[in-house]
């Protein structure tokens, strides 16, 4: 009903505006802005160029260009943090600006606030040189503001196009806009089928969504929040051939990223912010990666201590020819997987999102068992695991960080001390079926003192930390249970530059610990650095390993789209001999 | 202008605990603009209403002898309600538990002993359980759904009462009423405060409360109730075992309605009859919600619908008021208690049709 109603009051609209214009009336009250961009994008932009630049002439004020964006002393309380403090920020019109900044650095509070998520406690937000008050997103949309979440904001039950189609506010058949769907995503490199559900979609799918729904409104200001985190090195250059096209039609691009060498390509000014503040402003490229680094952290960029793997470790984690049929009509099936990784080493599976990462993990972690007479397909520490639940395999010794942080690997409304409780309950902290309070509470404050998750303490609730601080929490929780065998899924997604140093240097240290570790990701970068062996999984089968030091990205990039030579017969430990043994 | 509802960032801790009582609150209003309404002195109809019968000893007993099995089903069905088990079904649970329980007393007619009562209890736990067992069975092994299958027994557990007090059941010496016997003294919960009709049931609910209290806060199995009711997936990625939950959700909740229910025959009633609540299971559900799922809110809640119960009868007798009175006012108050909740979660605000406020205008002012 809304969809229809929309474009007779904005005809109506449109023809007073054009009315008053005509009049010469149109001055500083109105603002063309205010229209929503669709089917009278094209009028309107025609007016706004007709007329944008007799409004300048006729405001003394603005001279030149106004700024598209224009912050001032934009200041944000939380209960425990102070968000933001008196932040300034001016984007122009066609510029991409680089958000620079750790984790709880108040980036993403700052992005909220400009997309009406949240509102400031003071300061100011103009946009084309007119003070506006952003009341929530659909306000933001309609000046011309779209942004892509680092936590997305869909709906799990509903297809692709219906998710777009709610933010969509012209008329439209479904039909319709599903071809626009596939055109703007071919155009963009991101593939998409408009039909599927979004629960059945990975992580790097569901971003192409929130993506191509922003690119489908025309945005005169994109905001992205770690938007290469999950895409392959060629989808990241289509996808900033995509944002350098967005950038010279005029649209401005705020882009919050913890990868260094992207911004110095990509961007054309950084602003740094530390603690809430803004600490500096630089050129991206006059800088080097370690002086923005230095900027953004105070100190120099830590870097992972990675040594040789020590030879020989026994098999820890051994995967015997795992074939499974997806439960989710749209999901991957997997085929025929081998992969034995030992104590000692840790083995990387690269592959875009969607063949089979997601099956493959559920098998591993227990989240969906295996039938019974496939119990002899997955073995950790020489037991067959596959039809037992996650529980039972995490007392053989199975620690596993999710991919999802919220609602998987932690209770979004649960305190950090709850969320501990978790996984790690097995380490003394359930006494007769009760909850030993004073260990659970131990326990948290230790994960949170050892891996510096900044938070206001074990009391804090989940969903109130950033996602790198949660990470941390979560991995240390798997951590500080000792695991032998560990499979991380996209350890360091969204995390920025300490964080992620962080986590992979515990990794590391894991595997020195003699611990086996499987990381499942879609960083190339990150696999190259961590890993001892890449494999890489596509369309749900798995390529032989190749030792790191003797392949490259080019060479797993290749593989990823399935071109990888056919399974080499790991020496496996022999099926019946597997039997025999329980 | 357009009336918009918006979800709150941070909904408040502090109105989240007060929304019950402004709930009430607003109840009374309602109740004095409605007797007003009609014709009445609002203060008459109000001292009519929740202080006549609450004004000497016997009306406080008669408080509790309606709280207690409020308190006591609504404390079990919290377990669930937690953990997202919708158990509807209590006024069936309570209705088997008093049958079985009541089965108990008659088999056991003319025979004394101590263990009488004990094993009634038993029995009344264990009755709502097996009712509450069905739903759980088709949940966990088809995937029905529990409100619906839990509700629907509701009026086969009421059947099953009723073909017994007017078949086998019944009370030879009984001149053809649909009753059983009246149950012998040693199975006849006593009555703990002299010249009242207060029985032994509400310590059993005391107790109820103080066990619920230490399942929710304090046991692992609580937790993982919890967890499943907040993040589904979380509690799969934990290795919860969902399947247990919704057992033992349902379970308790059974056997705590079949207590109530077999402490309502064996305490006010004394026999069995072919209906022995007023209504409990469902009234519960409002003390379970109204006490946002806290054994000790859950105290209070019931404590509240009693007095609205026997407000009801009181106004029946002094203003001559119809029996639906009662209904009337736990709907109301229903229904302020989820327009409390949703304020609280969700403002509503006006949006100008530009959908774009001249920034010297407050926000608030439309909102």
């Amino acid at each position: 009903m809304r969809f229809r109603r929309r474009p007779t009051r904005l005809r109506r609209r449109i023809r007073r505006r054009d009315y008053e214009c005509l009049r010469g009336a149109y001055g500083k009250r109105c603002t063309l802005a205010l229209a929503p961009p669709g089917r009278f994008a094209w009028l309107l932009s025609v007016m706004e160029n007709g007329v944008g630049g007799m409004t300048n002439q006729n405001d003394p004020q603005v001279v030149g260009v106004a700024p598209r964006l224009e912050l001032q002393d934009i200041t944000k309380i939380y209960p425990a943090v102070v968000a933001n403090d008196g932040v300034n920020l001016q984007v122009l019109p066609g510029e991409i600006h680089a958000v620079l900044g750790e984790n709880g650095a108040g980036k993403s509070t700052l992005m909220k606030i400009i997309y009406g998520v949240t509102k400031a406690d003071r300061g100011t937000v103009s946009w084309n040189g007119q003070e506006v008050e952003i009341a929530n997103p659909a306000q933001a949309r309609r000046l011309g503001i779209g942004m892509v979440f680092q936590h997305f904001s869909l709906f799990e039950t509903l297809t692709v196009v219906q998710n777009i189609a709610l933010a969509v506010e012209e008329p439209f058949d479904l039909d319709g806009l599903a071809r626009r769907i596939v055109e703007v995503s071919e155009r963009y490199g991101l593939p998409l089928d408009p039909r599927r559900l979004v629960h059945s979609l990975s992580v790097g799918e569901r971003q192409r969504v929130e993506i191509v729904r922003c690119l489908l409104q025309d945005p005169k200001l994109l905001i992205m929040d770690e938007p290469t985190s999950v895409l392959t090195p060629q989808a990241v250059r289509k996808l900033f051939e995509t944002l350098n096209r967005l950038s010279s039609e005029g649209c401005s691009i705020l882009y919050i990223s913890h990868k260094l060498e992207e911004i110095r390509e990509l961007c054309h000014k950084a602003t740094v912010m530390r603690g809430g503040k803004v600490t500096g402003e630089a050129d991206p490229r006059q800088e080097t990666a370690s002086s923005l680094a230095r900027m953004m952290i105070g100190r120099e960029l830590p870097v992972c201590q990675h040594a040789p793997a020590p030879e020989g470790g026994e098999p820890r984690l051994v995967i015997a020819g795992l074939s499974r049929t997806s439960d989710d009509p749209f999901g991957t099936d997997l085929k025929d997987i081998r992969l034995t990784v030992h104590g000692g080493e840790i083995v990387g599976i690269a592959g875009i999102s969607g063949n089979g990462q997601q099956e493959l993990l559920a098998a591993l972690s227990g989240e969906q068992p295996l039938d019974p007479h496939q119990t002899y397909e997955i073995h950790v520490n020489g037991e067959s695991v596959g039809n037992l639940d996650p529980a039972a395999r995490r007392s053989l010794g199975l620690g596993f960080v999710p991919e999802e942080r919220l609602g998987r690997g932690a209770v979004p409304a649960m305190s950090l001390a709850d969320n501990a409780l978790l996984t790690a309950h097995r380490a003394g902290m359930v006494k007769l079926g009760l909850v030993a309070g004073a260990q659970v509470r131990a326990f948290a404050d230790r994960c949170i003192e050892t891996f510096d998750v900044r938070c206001g303490g074990h009391e804090a609730v989940a969903k109130s930390l950033s996602g790198g601080n949660l990470q941390k929490f979560i991995v240390g929780r798997e951590l500080l249970q000792s695991p032998s065998v560990m499979i991380a899924a996209q350890p360091t997604w969204g995390v920025d530059v300490g964080a992620a140093t962080t986590i992979r240097q515990a990794l590391i240290d894991l595997r020195n610990r003699g611990v086996a570790v499987l990381v499942i990701s879609e960083e190339l970068e990150e696999l190259f650095e961590i890993c001892d062996r890449i494999a890489v999984i596509a369309e749900g089968r798995l390529s032989p390993t190749k030792v790191t030091a003797e392949t490259n990205q080019e060479e797993i990039g290749l593989w990823m789209s399935g071109m990888f030579p056919g399974v080499e017969d790991e020496p496996l430990p022999d099926r019946q001999e597997l039997i025999d043994a329980h | 202008m357009r009336i918009r509802i918006e979800p709150r960032a941070q909904p408040s801790r502090l109105m989240g605990w007060l929304s019950p009582l402004l709930a009430v609150v607003l109840t009374l209003v309602t109740g004095f603009l409605f007797s007003a309404f009609l014709g009445m002195n609002p203060v008459d109809a109000f001292h009519a209403f929740f202080v006549a019968p609450v004004d000497d000893l016997y009306g406080l007993g008669e408080l509790g002898v309606k709280a207690a099995p409020l308190a006591l089903i609504a404390v079990g069905l919290a377990i669930g309600f937690r953990s997202n088990v919708w158990n509807i079904g209590a006024e069936g649970q309570l209705t088997f538990g008093a049958l079985v329980g009541g089965g108990v007393a008659l088999w056991a007619y003319e025979m004394e002993g101590a263990w009488i009562l004990p094993a009634m209890i038993l029995a009344g736990a264990l009755g709502g359980m097996a009712w509450a067992s069905i739903p759980a069975f088709l949940r966990t092994r088809f995937n029905t759904n529990e409100i619906l299958v839990s509700l629907m027994l509701n009026y086969v557990a009421l059947l099953c009462l009723s073909y017994l007090v007017h078949g086998p059941w019944r009370d030879p010496e009984g001149f053809n009423f649909p009753e059983s016997r009246l149950f012998s003294e040693s199975a006849m919960l006593p009555v703990i405060l002299e010249d009242t009709r207060l029985h032994a049931g509400a310590l059993l609910a005391l107790v109820a409360v103080g066990l619920g209290w230490v399942f929710v806060k304090k046991s692992f199995i609580g937790y993982q109730m919890q967890v499943a009711g907040l993040a589904d997936t979380a509690a799969r990625y934990a290795g919860f075992n969902r399947k247990r939950m919704i057992w033992m959700g349902l379970l308790i909740g059974g056997a705590a309605a079949g207590i109530a229910g077999l402490c309502e025959v064996a305490g006010p009633i004394g026999q069995l009859l072919p209906s022995v609540s007023p209504g409990y299971g469902y009234a519960a559900i409002i003390v379970a919600f109204v006490g946002r799922l806290h054994p000790v809110g859950i105290l209070l809640a019931s404590l509240l619908m009693s007095l609205l119960y026997l407000g009801g009868e009181s106004a029946q007798m002094e203003l001559g008021l119809p029996s639906a009175v009662t209904g009337v006012f736990q709907g109301v108050l229903l229904f302020y208690l989820l327009a409390a909740d949703l304020f609280i979660n969700f403002r509503i605000r006006g949006a100008t049709p530009q959908g774009l406020r001249s920034p010297s205008k407050p926000a608030e002012a439309s909102s």
